[in-house]
């Protein structure tokens, strides 16, 4: 089994970076490197994950600065040759302000930070990010973020949902789309989405943070395991 | 030659501002019963450096869009004026 190497992208303020590398770190034949973001330079990763965090503070608005980080630039032009780009919580934010997805994160409704153990559910399973779940799945995935409300014209949301590109929702525990459920006020309850190619995925929620019980949940590891396996590992 | 722009970027009015409800149920808890809303946005003066007035506000106009404000959820207005 060839080995896969997974870029975690530090900025100042990143502070889920090395949550990340120990969930990566904990599949076999998966290897982390930690890149700056000063540096011009991916090191050959087969996937980068932007990890969750207060990129330079939160200033202007969550991942505005972030995204003109020199090794952004290399990100994105990553990404545009179709090779897997995730993002969690932070590198959501990073990914709608850089273009790489559609639409926006503004403040959540209910105005408090959200930070607990939520349900969602797999609205998109054929995705390299989520072909180990099975559609409709519910998840146990903790979130922690003030600012995930999801937000997008009419017609980008007509579009994401009509290519499929909703990855996850926020549900009740029986897979259900409630308003309650959707904690953050995110049109649609959207917890994440892809891109239209499908190579990036950015999402709220912290898959890294249940991949192991003692965390109290594994839900996330299949997102991993997924990824993993489309690039010739675990 | 410099010139100071005065940049507003307000939240579209289709946007929820959270933080504006906030501040306007803290009013309404003070007795200002009056005050129907509050939008917050944010006021920036940046200097620009540039040979002619159309020249910084093609500058200004561009950073606007590319940084200083999200299109997608926000609008942006600008005075520029020439700095002695």
């Amino acid at each position: 089994m060839a080995d896969v190497t997974v870029g975690i992208v530090v900025f100042p303020g990143s502070n889920c970076d090395h949550d990340t590398e120990y969930a990566v770190a904990s599949f076999p034949g998966a290897k982390p490197v930690m890149l700056w973001h000063n540096d011009h330079d991916l090191k050959g990763c087969d996937a980068v994950i932007l990890p969750g965090g207060f990129s330079y503070g939160d200033y202007l608005r969550c991942g505005s600065i972030a995204r003109f980080s020199p090794l952004m630039r290399e990100v994105i032009d990553f990404a545009g040759k179709g090779r897997p780009v995730l993002g969690i919580c932070n590198g959501f934010q990073v990914l709608v302000e850089c273009g790489l997805l559609e639409g926006a994160l503004i403040r959540n409704a209910g105005r408090k930070f959200v930070s607990r153990q939520t349900t969602i559910s797999v609205a998109n399973n054929t995705t390299i990010f989520t072909d180990r779940y099975e559609k409709g799945e519910v998840l146990r995935v903790p979130v922690a973020h003030g600012e995930g409300n999801y937000i997008a014209s009419p017609e980008t949301i007509e579009s994401l949902e009509s290519n499929g590109q909703v990855a996850f929702r926020y549900t009740d525990a029986g897979g259900n789309a409630t308003e309650e459920a959707n904690f953050n006020g995110s049109m649609n309850n959207i917890a994440g989405i892809v891109n239209r190619q499908g190579n990036v995925l950015g999402l709220m929620p912290h898959p890294e943070r249940a991949s192991e019980a003692l965390l109290g949940s594994e839900d996330g590891r299949r997102l991993f395991e997924s990824l993993f396996a489309h690039l010739g590992g675990a | 030659m410099a010139f100071k722009a005065k940049i507003k970027v307000t939240l579209r009015p289709s946007i929820l501002d959270v933080q504006g409800k906030a501040a306007q149920h803290a009013l309404e808890n003070l007795g200002y019963s009056s005050v129907e809303s509050i939008r917050i946005g944010k006021y920036m003066e940046v200097t620009i450096d540039e040979a002619s007035q159309a020249e910084a506000e093609r500058v200004c106009s561009e950073i606007c869009q590319k940084l200083l404000s999200n299109p997608i959820m926000e609008d942006f207005s600008f005075e520029l004026e020439p700095v002695n």
